[in-house]
């Protein structure tokens, strides 16, 4: 019932996504989209999937967490030795398995004592330990230490980061409206109550924080494979804060909104390339400019939803006749 | 008529306070037992212990369950709910951001299955499960007349209707025991006398057990097949409404002494 209800607002989210990818493709070859906004699309696009993961921990299961960054820098690092080693495309699509892997295993470590700590206790907890994840990579031989790597083959272009930021927002979004998504969402309202709803509150608090590492160790693949080099530096404290102001500029609890603040944000940022140092003091304008007059983000918690939109286009022709 | 759930001495202490000392008390299957007590008494307290939310200082609590009696001593509160007690708030707990149906389908989480690559793939199981979950919750929603307001945020609706939603959730954990905390708290005469009806309804048309914590004697007295009455962390006196409504001590509790 439910599957015929709805393969017309998928048909519709699935015909947005092929048409995105087909009008920047043209972009592209008739030569309206140059290197440089080529680059700034890509950004964009990383961006998006780190946005979204951290939007799914923060957002959604209601955990402050600082640190993507770090698990970011796992999936990097990941497809920057395994493809310097053997560089071919089936090392590369295999080397973003293991990041997540990898990053899994270590949101897991992570996550298990620090996710019993609430607000700033686990914003700190959380940001210690992305820390320690880049001390750690910065001491480590086959990481080439601070210096980071160099000359890694370019495996993710933009058609191959645009599917990925389409993939991992489907799996994120999908999640959110299921059994699981329900229960990371009653933990973000009422713990207590959740509790007793028969709801493992740590099991899905772990959950949706697992899975928002998986995605940022995707996009830390992208990142390294596209810009072909990376150092421990990169995924600092910063880092982390940046992907923060992207969810929190969009709206926390509005995917939508991310997908909004990382457009604008990538666009503002390309925008300020020339003006060198009053490009940080403008930008942080911005983002003030914004808190003070729309706190809850530029979407609040609302999302684009073509089942409202369809909705609302029925009860108009309805009143119409 | 069996014991569902048993209290044996039980003792809460909170540093040099004793909230409950040595409550004994029971609940049978499919009966209505009503708590009660002056404030403070460790009503409240009383069900945090039986509910899992706090542990008790010594004493058991025992619940018979489908594969024999289990000690609840220590057992954390998301087990004992999934094995059959549910429960409302004194001060109203929702998923206030949520709407009407997604609070009543959270309820029923540990009641079904959902593989993660089902859900995130979206596979024809998914929408299966889904579609069916949704129907039940849907159908329970009617029993209680809040069908048109699935898609309402339960902050908006208004407070005897979030009372309701309450019990609602309750209900869709597929409870053996439902407690009631002060579901009549805040509301007028006729709002009363329309939960009363509904909770006599949900308990004989679910046969289930409910415990409910109320300070309105017309609802306790209508309701209750037995009465627990809690003084000072203590149990003052058990028995039907009419004993309870002749007992000296309790008239004393709840009046102070004659003069």
């Amino acid at each position: 019932m439910i599957l015929k209800a709805n393969w017309k607002y998928n048909l519709c989210w699935l015909i947005l996504m092929v048409a995105g990818f087909y009008l920047m493709n043209t972009l592209i070859l008739v030569g309206v989209i140059n290197s440089f906004l080529e680059n700034m699309m890509v950004t964009i696009g990383i961006n998006i999937i780190l946005a979204v993961g951290l939007n799914l921990v923060i957002g959604f299961a209601g955990q402050f967490s600082l640190g993507h960054a770090g698990f970011m820098a796992v999936g990097a690092y990941a497809t920057a030795i395994i493809i310097s080693k053997t560089p071919t495309a089936g090392a590369f699509y295999g080397s973003i398995i293991v990041g997540v892997i990898v990053a899994i295993v270590a949101a897991l470590v992570v996550g298990i004592p620090t996710l019993r700590l609430r607000g700033d206790y686990l914003a700190i907890a959380t940001m210690g330990a992305a820390e320690i994840i880049r001390i750690i990579i910065n001491n480590l031989k086959i990481t080439n230490g601070p210096s980071g790597m160099f000359n890694i083959p370019q495996f993710a272009t933009w058609p191959v980061i645009y599917i990925m930021a389409c993939v991992t927002t489907l799996i994120i979004v999908n999640f959110i409206h299921s059994r699981g998504g329900r229960a990371a969402l009653a933990v973000r309202e009422d713990e207590i109550a959740a509790d007793s709803m028969g709801i493992n509150v740590f099991k899905w608090k772990l959950a949706a924080f697992v899975l928002g590492a998986a995605t940022a160790a995707v996009a830390g693949s992208m990142q390294a494979s596209y810009l072909q080099t990376i150092a421990p530096s990169n995924f600092n404290i910063m880092e982390s804060i940046a992907i923060l102001i992207i969810v929190v500029l969009g709206g926390v609890g509005s995917i939508t909104g991310s997908f909004v603040a990382a457009g604008i944000l990538g666009v503002v940022d390309a925008a300020l390339q020339s003006f060198g140092a009053l490009r940080m003091v403008i930008y942080a304008l911005v983002l003030i400019l914004i808190m003070i007059f729309k706190p809850s983000g530029i979407m609040g918690a609302t999302e684009l939803s073509f089942k409202r939109l369809f909705n609302r286009k029925n009860k108009k022709q309805e009143s119409g006749c | 008529m069996t014991t569902l759930l048993n209290v044996e001495e039980l003792v809460k202490n909170f540093g040099g306070l004793t909230a409950v000392s040595d409550v004994n008390m029971h609940l049978n299957d499919d009966e209505l037992v009503a708590l009660i007590g002056p404030n403070g008494a460790g009503k409240t307290t009383l069900f945090n212990l039986l509910t899992g939310v706090i542990g008790p200082s010594s004493g058991s609590i025992t619940f018979r369950g489908t594969d024999g009696t289990i000690s609840l001593n220590g057992m954390k509160a998301y087990k004992i709910a999934n094995l059959g007690m549910a429960r409302t708030f004194q001060n109203i707990r929702l998923f206030k951001e949520l709407s009407v149906l997604d609070n009543v389908l959270i309820a029923m989480t540990a009641h079904y299955k959902e593989g993660f690559f089902q859900s995130v793939f979206r596979l024809p199981k998914f929408y299966k499960t889904e579609s069916q979950i949704r129907k039940e919750a849907i159908e329970l929603l009617k029993i209680f007349d809040l069908q048109n307001d699935l898609d309402k945020l339960a902050k908006n609706l208004p407070y005897g209707i979030q009372r309701r939603l309450e019990i609602v959730r309750g209900l869709a954990m597929k409870p053996k025991v439902l407690f009631l905390d002060e579901p009549a708290a805040g509301m007028n005469p006729e709002e009363t006398a329309d939960l009363t009806r509904l909770i006599r309804q949900v308990q004989r048309d679910f046969h289930i057990t409910v415990l409910l914590i109320e300070h309105d004697m017309s609802l306790v007295m209508n309701l209750a097949s037995r009465i627990y009455v809690l003084d000072h962390g203590s149990l003052l006196a058990e028995g039907t409404p009419t004993e309870i409504q002749q007992n000296k001590a309790v008239i004393k509790a709840y009046l102070g002494e004659e003069a």
